[in-house]
């Protein structure tokens, strides 16, 4: 069974592992359908049409199901890695391990943003940013560069306190746990994130930074610790809304599973904590 | 090679928006003004500027995708993708996480966030 780790608790095997499995993904080939189809929601996902990986209810079901399609794939290459999470509520500085150059390398030079040390530095040769919105061809990073804070433990437990997964209109405007934990609205958890991050983390392809995983692997135990604080509070909308994935519908672009079938993560995976 | 300060660069970049309300003001026919006035009622106005040395427009309509936006917004004539959220606020493919109040703003955001690098056609 697949057990997700804090990447803080990392054993310095695990981490090199995880660090050459990302690397075998990309030389293969496989990392950058990954970016594309991330960015083709990402254009695609809006607030008055149709919207599946972002601004809606299914942000949090999409997200989980193309995490375990990253994992999996990982997990080809080779058997024993699990994706870790990044907690940025405690881990929130740029000294932070995660930054490391045995890990994920630390901020970009300030000239221009060029990320210089760890195995996702361009001048490894390793690590093309092939799938991009500009012609910038290596990794980019601006940690705390945008001057806001990452969230605090007390921000996060706030958003953990909302007993409504969701509400109408189901988009970047709505109140509820869900938008609030993405971020479009109220202390803004995850979008303020990949701001903090900077580079393609603050773009529509930011899966091109590894740390995009980690991210989400945490913004995804949040929705599990809070689907533990309020049993009684399931997904919705439950039924017939359009333009939006409904609690049995199937999401798009797998077809095959919906908002129900991925409430449950232990099916799939266990966290470290309880 | 030196490059200026961000500080510095954007201050020069505020004197260049004081310059730049003249070119906002584009030639239009009669029947695309009246488009323009219908469009303005819900949409932001147009805008054809340089900022930090980047050429940046945005107009009412057209845009290789639809995505609700109805607006266009053009980096040295590369379109930049951007999208109006719920309450009105912008946000582009280049800053996707970080809503500004209007185009203009997002196209700002979008050459700062470029620092001189060309944006690739999205299709």
């Amino acid at each position: 069974m697949t057990v997700r780790k804090n990447q803080s608790a990392l054993t310095a095997e695990e981490k090199r592992r995880f660090v050459a499995a990302l690397l075998e993904l990309k030389r293969s080939g496989r990392y950058d359908t990954f970016v594309t189809t991330h960015n083709a929601f990402i254009l695609g996902d809006t607030d008055t049409g149709e919207r599946v990986g972002h601004r809606s209810p299914s942000f949090l079901p999409w997200h989980r199901r193309f995490l375990l399609e990253f994992e999996r794939a990982l997990q080809s290459v080779d058997a024993t890695v699990a994706l870790p999470y990044w907690d940025w509520s405690v881990d929130r500085t740029p000294r932070a391990a995660l930054w490391a150059p045995d890990f994920l390398g630390g901020t970009g030079r300030s000239v221009d943003g060029r990320v210089m040390d760890g195995a996702f530095a361009a001048s490894t040769g390793n690590w093309p940013i092939s799938v991009r919105v500009d012609t910038r061809t290596y990794l980019r990073r601006s940690l705390g560069g945008g001057g806001r804070p990452l969230p605090t433990p007390a921000e996060v437990d706030s958003v953990l306190a909302m007993a409504t997964y969701d509400m109408p209109p189901w988009n970047s405007g709505s109140d509820g746990f869900r938008n609030h934990l993405e971020g479009w609205r109220g202390v803004n958890l995850h979008n303020r994130v990949h701001v903090w991050v900077g580079g393609q983390m603050a773009t529509g392809v930011s899966p091109n930074d590894p740390v995009f995983w980690l991210h989400h692997a945490y913004i995804d135990k949040l929705w599990a610790d809070w689907r533990r604080r309020h049993p009684g509070s399931g997904y919705l909308p439950v039924a017939g809304t359009r333009d939006v994935v409904d609690l049995d519908e199937r999401m798009k672009p797998w077809n095959d599973s919906t908002p129900a079938e991925l409430l449950d993560h232990t099916r799939h995976y266990t966290f470290d904590t309880a | 090679m030196s490059r200026p300060t961000r500080r510095r660069a954007l201050r020069g970049a505020a004197a260049l928006a004081v310059g730049g309300g003249a070119l906002a003001a584009l030639p239009r026919t009669t029947a695309s003004a009246a488009s323009a006035a219908a469009h303005e009622q819900d949409g932001p106005a147009p805008f054809d500027e340089v900022y930090l040395g980047r050429r940046i427009q945005g107009r009412s309509g057209g845009g290789h995708h639809h995505h609700g936006a109805g607006y266009t917004v053009l980096v040295d004539g590369v379109e930049l993708h951007v999208m109006r959220n719920a309450d009105g606020s912008w946000i582009s493919v280049v800053s996707h996480y970080d809503p500004v109040p209007s185009p203009r703003a997002a196209a700002r955001a979008a050459v700062e966030e470029l620092r001189g690098a060309p944006l690739v056609p999205f299709n």
